[in-house]
């Protein structure tokens, strides 16, 4: 049984599940940068003592899970969402639903995804796709960051789905629970209300480890690591950052391209010329990101090393962190009517 | 980012997808480009995969010299942590952490090595030879 659903490339996944479980339902205006902005996905963190694959923790997204709850929650859209302790009762529920005639969402884990390139399967276990039919025992699934679809094994799936370790999805499953018209004007309310959040989160966010203050604090700290950690460990760390804000999903630049889209769209339907200026920071913000990002290439490609490359490179981080605060300090101020 | 600086280097995920990348055309206007890979996260990836091996062959190293249970090669080999592994094999973190001493691992019950030799997915003997068999 294959359901009607239209397979969609995005660049985060996320956003990609998002997008087509909501434009499956009727919302036919929903785009990766709508439900990412109205999400308010942007975000930057750095966790210094915890540490993932022996590398910091670095973030420039919200919590998995935040971006179709928030962007559902503002246009309306209620959400069916289940975890399962039992393997049977999680298929079984996922069967139902496909009966039913629910693409679903899951979140995943990677490290058994067999799509997935070896290099990229690490233990990461908030990736989401979405499940559309069954032929044979098997699933078809829709993976938003994939060019193409594929099947899995009722096995496979059930492996992905029950990942262990931090974030274990424990068979979460998550979809609309009604199909839903959208107006514009709703959908004028979601982006200002996402602005909104978003420009709480990214300067009101107390602490100096997250937000605009996460950047320049990370900025900082990266002029110290080859001190502190000595070049190798600080050429990981490097890397470390590069991976968070250039790989899968992010769709370059840490996430900053697709905001300064999101801005650009956002102008169709809340008509204020200001969002476009905006927009332009953002694209500036990720090519300074980008730009970061070479220098850190050289340090850890081993071109460069010397204190005055991590300078430059803690100096570039403190550039990005005036000028995205300016950005949503322009954002905060908009007077919507 | 402009759509014709999008870099198209070649990398373990081009070869199966390419991946969509948001950037500006010529008015100024967001649009999508699909990308083969950046050599900046490619050689990025690389790294950490160097560091993996090279913690690998540290490992292999500290078992060789009786400092730990084949356990912890095959976790570092996993590429996961004691929390990973517990989730995997059922077992407590605690017992996790007792089972890669040496002496503890010598006197593990065949069924005990038998929740780990399937989470890592090769025999018994392999698992307490430290053997691998690459496929």
């Amino acid at each position: 049984m294959k359901l009607d659903f239209n397979h969609i490339q995005a660049a985060h996944c996320e956003n990609g599940v998002t997008m087509s479980l909501l434009k499956n339902i009727g919302v036919q205006q929903i785009t990766e940068p709508l439900a990412f902005g109205i999400g308010a996905g942007l975000f930057f963190v750095y966790i210094p003592l915890l540490k993932i694959n022996n590398g910091p923790v670095i973030a420039f997204r919200t919590l998995p899970g935040l971006i179709f709850k928030r962007t559902c929650k503002a246009l309306g859209i209620p959400v069916v969402r289940k975890k399962f302790r039992s393997k049977e009762a999680a298929e079984a529920f996922l069967n139902e639903c496909l009966a039913a005639g629910h693409p679903v969402g899951c979140q995943v884990g990677v490290y058994y995804l067999p799509y997935f390139p070896k290099e990229y399967r690490f233990h990461f276990n908030a990736h989401n796709l979405i499940v559309y039919g069954t032929e044979d025992g098997n699933y078809m699934v829709s993976d938003p960051v994939m060019e193409h679809t594929s099947t899995l094994t009722a096995y496979e799936l059930e492996r992905v789905r029950f990942a262990k370790g931090a974030l274990a999805p424990n068979g979460q499953l998550y979809y609309p629970k009604e199909n839903q018209i959208v107006t514009n004007d709703q959908l004028k309310k979601g982006i200002i209300n996402g602005i909104d959040k978003n420009v709480r989160s990214i300067l009101s966010f107390a602490g100096p480890i997250a937000g605009v203050n996460g950047i320049r604090f990370t900025g900082n700290r990266i002029k110290k690591w080859r001190d502190s950690l000595g070049l190798k460990q600080a050429g990981l760390y490097l890397a470390q950052l590069v991976r968070m804000q250039e790989e899968i999903g992010t769709g370059g630049g840490g996430f900053r391209y697709i905001y300064g889209a999101f801005l650009q769209e956002a102008h169709a339907y809340v008509p204020n010329d200001e969002l476009l200026e905006i927009s332009k920071t953002f694209t500036a913000s990720g090519d300074l990101w980008r730009t970061a990002a070479v220098q850190a290439a050289g340090i850890y490609k081993g071109r460069i090393g010397s204190q005055e490359d991590f300078n430059i490179m803690g100096d570039y981080l403190l550039e990005i962190a005036e000028m995205e605060k300016k950005a949503f300090t322009a954002l905060k101020n908009i007077k919507w009517r | 980012m402009k759509k014709e600086d999008v870099p198209q280097d070649l990398g373990a995920l081009g070869k199966i997808t390419k991946e969509v990348c948001y950037v500006t055309d010529e008015s100024g206007k967001y649009t999508t480009q699909l990308s083969d890979g950046w050599d900046v996260k490619i050689t990025a990836l690389d790294t950490a995969w160097q560091d993996v091996e090279e913690r690998i062959a540290a490992t292999k190293q500290k078992v060789l010299n009786k400092d730990a249970s084949p356990i912890l090669f095959f976790m570092e080999k996993g590429l996961m942590d004691i929390k990973i592994l517990a989730g995997y094999t059922g077992f407590w973190q605690w017992q996790v952490k007792r089972h890669l001493r040496p002496e503890v691992f010598n006197k593990l019950s065949g069924t005990k090595l038998q929740k780990y030799a399937e989470v890592f997915n090769v025999s018994v003997h392999d698992l307490q030879t430290m053997t691998v068999n690459e496929a």
